[in-house]
């Protein structure tokens, strides 16, 4: 039974937490994607840019987190988010418009955003140094042990404060983004117009609104998301050398433009990380006794940590072979 | 070309004053830097700008020519340069005379075994397995022997870590690294080419980047192979080294070499480029439905593109790691460097040969010349800020000064992008009348 | 003061020339028709006058005041709905977003129009909830058309409206065409099925070379025997 608690914290909540962070970056990637038919780059580095904005004022009001009994960056989020949807609107009237403007192919575009990459990685890096940073600053990072109720089960299920805030907070953008699509005029038209771009002109509907509105809700949840992670492991400014490939695979398995499908598609790729790494041989420890020596012993991790990146590589690829458009159809190939 | 259609009108033959000028002040550039800087170091400045330029050709091949966004040129420079690494380094006789080589042998026996084990599961079905059943099979035959494989080259690689460092090279002379880097590269580039090529220009630009982080951590952490972290140098040059010859006159050997790599990949490419195969491929790129209408395989002229690209840029990498005269996987960061030598690209010319060498050289004079600059201007700005608000200066400056060059490329690209798409020496188009 | 005319119009894409002065003139009870050969600029017209396409020279004008060269967004607040011939619904959104988004600009107009709306095409209020891109060529048609009805234009542009449906659905869609007019929207629209159209119309034009060839009422048109030898087919 340890072995499967084992399990229960190294794969299922390991998983739902990368998952739940793939998911929200995603979420971004693919409505940026719908609405101005290009591969934004630079999206990881936007949440990088919301953790950071997260400890910057984490940093300056270190009590605020004290007074309502959540941890500071948290308390600071909705500021942070405001400020990296701010940027995000930001970069698009300085870099991306004046591109669209000029009527450039898509692939222009992604090379606009590699170079936003480049500006905000050497920006952060410039203010922050290069080190890694713990987002709880004056405060101690609270961890639940839930221990199971069974006989010669010593291990608990641990779950840490900032992974209980993000599994709410993922249910939370979740649900608003279905409702805000699905009821609000603002993102019907957005549908609308990841539909059918020039009918929606004719319609009467603002692009420029709707272009507006996609980098705001894209760079809060980026924001959202990076800073999470930051508070689960520590804040760093190559977080999104490891966000990047991963966020993308997991909007291409889902369906480019699906906002649904890369929720789903963040978690399988989570998922498929965790338990890539998970040593298998683990969970035969209990049928140690009937098995060979050397199974158990064995190392049964498909890939070692340091190679983890391969694993949403893989998945990329073999979509793209197998079904490019997606799990859920995408739109565009 | 005598060949010409009749009613083509010739880009107007004009005195090329653009080209020279710019030339000049190249030159000029050139020969500031050798005044300020020293023989020595600006003529490795020089050949590191030479094999710069190589990967800049291979690029826009792939980006003038073909439309094509490799995000990775990184890793297929890496690529490159493990090859020139284990091809030229001095064999390795503490693992030669072990038991070592048989049991990795061995291993890759395994792993062809399995591979044919596995393929063979997939055509089950012409065995009469209805199709469900073949995938079952085919997926859990290749887990398990994929774990079994895998655990096996565990045990082998940890054994030759700790028996024998790593295998060592094999002695041979270094351009034998480059030529079957070149080819290495061109490999991988054909996997990638053959899966995105048809699809969405984003996709290559996101697997190209996913492959070039996927080599970096594979070289970066088979110590077995490449010693990892811990790099290894010195690496043989091709041609006397230092020692034989003092560092300028032995650079300059060495820049002469790469100058007739440069000047004969320019040749073949513009031959190429005025060749039926180099109309065929800029007519896709301007207009892939007409082209496709007109009965050309884009497909396979795209993925021959993008595979020409590769291979030179293998080449250069492995010519620039030679130089280097080190193998340090983490030495190769994926997007910063892709970028540099993007830049050099646009920058001079995309489709434009000789515009993309001019930009190879030049954007290389400014990034090393940029370091001591970024320095200065921070050290001049912290003493202004010490002597008149005295505050207190943030340590790890140079680090710092280091992520302003980034910040500076980032931009530089956004604003070529924006205001001179074409760059400096636009791609000549004739016109027709 | 006529309700939407069209002075000496030239324009093309990207330097070519296609229109070369086109004049037209509609009342605000009118059917305007534009018929003519394939290529004739028929739709490019229909298109400038929505602003989707540069006007190099001469003006048109709503209701007196010029809109050449106005975004569609500015036109629409204007008063004037365009229903494209192709892709002319939201294919992901239900029949009824599709028709909120017709009425973008005016949000307050939205539950008035809709019960309109669905009383005019009875066929879209049973598919309400269903994707766009799930319905038939002609229910799409409709469903465009309420669309553009939504935000209560005074003039309405049809690009084609019967392209490649069945005859009986053409029937039906010419009729709805003259309800709306009946209604008092001006119509503009540019047909293939020209006598079916001309027979509805109170305008004609008759569009040869990017110009005018024949201009009159559509009875008067169809009654020509020159126009029906060359553009009606005999």
């Amino acid at each position: 039974m340890n072995e499967l608690v084992f399990f229960i914290n190294n794969v299922v909540i390991a998983g739902s937490v990368t998952g739940s962070i793939y998911a929200i970056g995603a979420i971004g990637v693919t409505l940026i994607f719908s609405i101005m038919r290009f591969a934004h780059f630079a999206h990881a580095d936007m949440m990088t840019f919301g953790a950071f904005m997260a400890l910057l004022l984490t940093a300056i009001f270190p009590g605020a987190g004290a007074l309502v009994g959540l941890p500071t960056a948290i308390v600071m989020l909705p500021l942070a988010m405001l400020l990296t949807s701010a940027l995000a609107v930001g970069i698009d009237r300085a870099f991306y418009k004046p591109l669209r403007a000029h009527g450039v192919k898509p692939i222009v575009m992604v090379i606009g955003s590699l170079g936003v990459t480049l500006m905000l990685q050497g920006l952060i890096r410039l203010f922050s140094g290069t080190g890694g940073q713990s987002l709880y600053i004056d405060e101690r990072k609270e961890i639940f042990r839930l221990a199971l109720p069974f006989e010669n089960v010593r291990a608990p299920i641990v779950v840490t404060e900032p992974q209980v805030i993000l599994f709410v907070l993922t249910v939370v953008c979740v649900l608003g983004l279905h409702v805000f699509l699905s009821r609000s005029r603002l993102g019907k038209a957005m549908r609308a117009m990841s539909d059918n771009p020039d009918l929606a002109r004719a319609s009467g509907i603002n692009t420029n609104t709707i272009v507006a509105v996609t980098w705001v809700i894209a760079g809060g949840l980026a924001a959202i998301a990076g800073t999470l992670l930051s508070l689960d492991v520590t804040f760093k400014p190559d977080l999104s050398f490891f966000l990047l490939l991963p966020i993308f695979a997991a909007a291409i398995v889902g369906g480019v433009g699906h906002p649904y499908g890369a929720i789903a598609g963040g978690f399988v790729v989570g998922f498929a990380e965790t338990l890539a790494v998970f040593n298998w041989s683990i969970l035969l420890r209990p049928f140690g006794d009937s098995l060979p020596e050397w199974l158990v012993q064995a190392n049964l991790a498909f890939v070692g940590t340091e190679y983890k990146i391969v694993v949403p590589f893989f998945i990329l690829v073999a979509i793209l072979i197998w079904r490019p458009t997606g799990i859920f159809k995408g739109k565009v190939i | 070309m005598t060949t010409q259609r009749p009613d083509s009108v010739a880009t107007p033959s004009r005195f090329p004053l653009r080209e020279l000028a710019l030339f000049a002040a190249l030159l000029v550039a050139i020969l500031g830097v050798y005044a300020v800087m020293g023989m020595a170091y600006s003529t490795r400045m020089l050949v590191e700008a030479a094999c710069y330029a190589i990967l800049a050709l291979g690029l826009t091949i792939q980006w003038g020519y073909g439309g094509q966004f490799n995000a990775g040129v990184m890793g297929f420079v890496a690529l490159g340069g493990f090859c020139a690494m284990i091809f030229s380094v001095p064999v390795n006789d503490t693992f030669w005379q072990s038991e070592l080589p048989g049991e990795l042998g061995v291993v890759l026996l395994y792993v062809v075994a399995a591979g044919v084990l596995v393929f063979g599961a997939t055509r089950l079905d012409r065995l009469g397995f209805p199709r469900w059943l073949r995938t079952l099979i085919a997926i859990v035959l290749a887990v398990v022997l994929y774990l079994v494989v895998i655990s096996m080259l565990r045990e082998v690689t940890a054994e030759i870590e700790a028996q024998a460092g790593f295998v060592g090279g094999l002695g041979l002379p270094a351009w034998t690294g480059w030529i079957v880097g070149g080819a290495l590269a061109g490999v991988v580039g054909y996997f990638i080419g053959h899966i995105c090529l048809g699809l969405r220009s984003d996709y290559l630009a996101i697997a190209t980047l996913g492959i070039a982080e996927i080599i970096k951590a594979f070289l970066k952490n088979s110590d077995w192979l490449t010693r990892g972290t811990a790099t290894v140098s010195p690496l043989p040059w091709p041609t006397p080294g230092p020692s034989d010859l003092g560092f300028t006159l032995a650079r300059a050997v060495y820049l002469s070499i790469t100058a007739v790599m440069i000047a004969a990949i320019f040749f073949l490419l513009h031959r190429a480029y005025h060749a039926p195969w180099g109309r065929m491929v800029r007519a896709i790129r301007d207009n892939e439905i007409s082209a496709a209408a007109m009965g050309k395989d884009i497909n396979r002229r795209r993925l021959e593109i993008f595979v020409l690209g590769c291979i030179l840029m293998g080449i250069g990498g492995a010519a620039l790691t030679s130089f280097n005269s080190i193998f340090d996987p983490q030495g190769f960061l994926p997007l910063n460097h892709t970028f540099l030598v993007l830049v050099m690209v646009i920058l001079g010319g995309p489709g434009n040969n000789l515009g993309t060498i001019f930009g190879a050289v030049a954007v290389y004079i400014i990034w090393i010349m940029s370091e001591p600059l970024a320095l200065w201007l921070m050290e001049l700005i912290v003493a202004i800020g010490e002597g008149s608000f005295g505050w207190e200066a943030p340590g790890n400056l140079e680090s710092r000064a280091l992520q302003a060059r980034v910040f500076v490329i980032g931009l530089l690209i956004t604003v070529v992008l924006r205001f001179a798409p074409k760059g400096l020496l636009p791609e000549k188009v004739s016109h027709h009348r | 003061m006529p309700l939407l005319e069209a002075r000496d119009v030239h324009g093309g894409y990207g330097g070519m020339n296609i229109l070369n002065g086109v004049n037209m003139t509609i009342e605000a009870d009118e059917i305007g028709v534009i018929v003519g050969p394939n290529g004739a600029g028929k739709s490019t017209m229909l298109k400038a006058v929505f602003g989707l396409l540069q006007v190099s020279q001469g003006e048109i004008l709503l209701r007196g005041e010029p809109i050449h060269n106005l975004p569609p967004n500015k036109l629409v607040q204007k008063g004037m709905g365009f229903v494209p011939q192709e892709n002319n619904v939201f294919p992901s959104l239900s029949v009824q977003e599709n028709l909120e988004m017709g009425a973008f600009l005016k949000p307050d107009n939205v539950k008035r129009m809709l019960a309109q709306v669905y009383e005019f095409f009875p066929p879209l209020h049973d598919k309400r909830r269903q994707p766009a891109g799930e319905l038939s060529g002609g229910q799409r048609q409709m469903v465009a058309m309420g669309r553009a009805l939504m935000a209560e234009p005074e003039v309405l542009l049809l690009d084609e409206p019967t392209a490649g449906l069945s005859p009986l659905y053409m029937n039906e869609i010419f009729e709805r065409v003259r309800q709306i007019n009946a209604a008092g929207v001006g119509i503009l629209m540019v047909e293939q099925n020209a006598k079916q159209a001309l027979a509805i119309a109170d305008k004609g034009f008759v569009l040869a070379a990017g110009q005018n060839r024949f201009t009159d009422t559509g009875a008067a048109l169809l009654a020509d025997p020159e126009v029906a030898k060359s553009f009606l087919g005999g």
